[in-house]
């Protein structure tokens, strides 16, 4: 794996391999000592054109606990408000000498861009890209699943079987696009419930069935109810009335959460709008997942690092 | 010296030089040799390097816990894995190597005698990124090395304390160790590498 820009580009093999080896890396998480010296001497430069604070957050501890050296770029207040272009940032970047580049854009595409050109020749990890994709966010929403579901036998295994149901703003969403191609590779079977204004106008988006009725969406007992965040900085459309017609058609709301399966997981990528999307009352109960989901996600930024940034092509350890 | 069964040889410049009777006897001395230079089981803890190393503790655990009632039960809290492979000084170098797992025994590794226990010592590089894989773990109160075979060509200030074969080896030779366990046969063999190989464990 050189980039990661896309779970599409993800086979089977590979998806579980990142799962594995971020199991190792939880369990270096929960050592005393949670470091290692694998990208000691090292530079990762997290590049975010866009505002993140828990993805670049994570992004970094991961970093800094493979022991790499990480510089912060934020393009608010940068050389970029004075208009200069991404191939003059990123060479600018590379003449400081850097070995892999984590990027967040606003525009869709950009990370491919980057990861395309002559410009720099580092490995580039996709951290969101406009309404695309944001692929280390399905990564540990699969590897949340696979814990929880499969326990300590998680090792090796995919997802065959699991019903997921993602609930929300599925246009804008890169986490649901991300989702719905990772978690098909494993096995998983993906369903959709929005309101058609906040759909792709596709028959069958991404591969996923359809609903426009929550509740019938929920009767059908899926393994995992994903909700997703009503992102209010793109709501510049009439995608809805307003939020309380949203949050009784398609909010977790708490007698909908009553009503679900002893074993039903709860997941959201965060930040959540309690009482919009979800209910607290679902948020904090322990089917949630939505605080192992980030602590996950630093053990699964780790994996990736570590296999963008050491060349693994999958081969076996010579002992 | 026996010989190598018929079928078993793999190509011209293969050759088998320890079969299922000599490592099971050398396994069985190296735990003696453990347990005499511990006076006794207290606070020992061995810990395999995947992946042969794993095998070969798990080995040792049960001849343990056949000679020594002191040891406890095989399978028990005394023996685990510490994979190296984040802490190689090889990495970046576009091999590419994917991390085993590591389990360490529930009593942790703070004061114990800690016993290493690796197929082939070569290089001794290997040796060097468990201690320091060691050290982000605990602080044992010693660590030992114990080997099937140490086959020379040392490039570090290491050395095993306790081995079951020594193997003088060309360096452009490969010795490969395999167990019934991950290859479905037991027996050391020696083959010649293609130039620029990387000689086998290291």
């Amino acid at each position: 794996m050189k980039h990661l820009l896309s779970t599409a580009d993800l086979s089977r093999a590979e998806a579980i391999h990142i799962l594995d080896v971020a199991e190792e890396m939880a369990e270096v998480n929960s050592r005393e000592v949670r470091k290692l010296p694998a990208l000691r001497g090292k530079t990762v430069v997290n590049l975010f054109f866009e505002d993140s604070t828990r993805t670049r957050i994570s992004f970094e501890a991961a970093a800094k606990r493979l022991s790499a050296d990480v510089l912060n770029f934020a393009a608010k207040g940068s050389s970029v408000s004075k208009g200069e272009s991404l191939k003059d940032t990123v060479q600018t970047l590379g003449a400081m000498g850097i070995d892999g580049i984590v990027m967040r854009h606003g525009a869709s595409g950009a990370p491919r861009v980057l990861a395309d050109a002559d410009w720099i020749d580092v490995p580039v990890v996709n951290a969101g890209d406009g309404t695309h994709e944001h692929p280390t966010q399905a990564l540990l929403d699969a590897f949340t699943m696979r814990r929880r579901l499969h326990g300590d036998a998680s090792r090796g295994r995919a997802l065959d079987g699991v019903r997921v149901l993602i609930v929300g703003d599925v246009l804008h969403s890169r986490v649901a696009r991300s989702n719905a191609w990772l978690l098909r590779t494993l096995g998983a079977s993906v369903t959709f419930a929005a309101p058609p204004t906040l759909l792709p106008a596709t028959s069958a988006p991404f591969g996923a069935a359809v609903h426009h009725d929550l509740d019938v969406a929920l009767a059908e007992d899926p393994d995992v109810v994903m909700t997703l965040r009503i992102q209010q900085e793109r709501m510049n459309d009439a995608f809805f009335p307003n939020p309380r017609e949203y949050t009784r058609h398609w909010g977790l709301t708490a007698s909908r959460f009553a009503r679900l399966d002893e074993r039903t997981l709860i997941m959201h990528p965060g930040p959540m709008n309690r009482g919009l999307e979800i209910a607290g009352v679902a948020a904090d109960d322990p089917r949630s997942t939505v605080v192992e989901q980030v602590e996950n996600g630093v053990s699964v930024r780790m994996a990736v690092l570590y296999l963008a940034l050491t060349g693994d092509q999958q081969k076996e350890t010579v002992a | 010296m026996p010989s190598g069964e018929a079928g078993k040889e793999v190509g011209v410049g293969t050759r088998t030089v320890l079969q299922h009777p000599d490592i099971t006897r050398a396994l069985t001395r190296i735990a003696h040799e453990i347990l005499e230079a511990n006076h006794g089981a207290s606070d020992l803890v061995l810990l395999g390097i995947p992946t042969r190393g794993a095998v070969l503790a798990e080995r040792l655990d049960r001849i343990l816990a056949d000679i020594d009632p002191e040891w406890g039960p095989a399978g028990g809290s005394r023996v685990g894995t510490l994979d190296v492979t984040m802490h190689r000084d090889d990495l970046g170098r576009g091999i590419g190597r994917a991390p085993h797992r590591t389990t360490i025994p529930a009593g942790g590794i703070d004061g114990t005698v800690v016993v290493l226990v690796d197929d082939v010592l070569y290089s001794g590089r290997t040796v060097r990124a468990a201690l320091d894989a060691l050290q982000g773990i605990g602080r044992p109160r010693a660590v030992r090395l114990a080997v099937l075979v140490d086959r020379g060509h040392r490039e570090l200030p290491i050395r095993a304390d306790h081995v079951g074969k020594n193997l003088p080896t060309a360096s452009d030779e490969r010795v490969t160790l395999r167990l019934t366990e991950t290859d479905g046969t037991d027996a050391v063999v020696i083959e010649q590498s293609e130039p620029h190989g990387d000689g086998g464990a290291a």
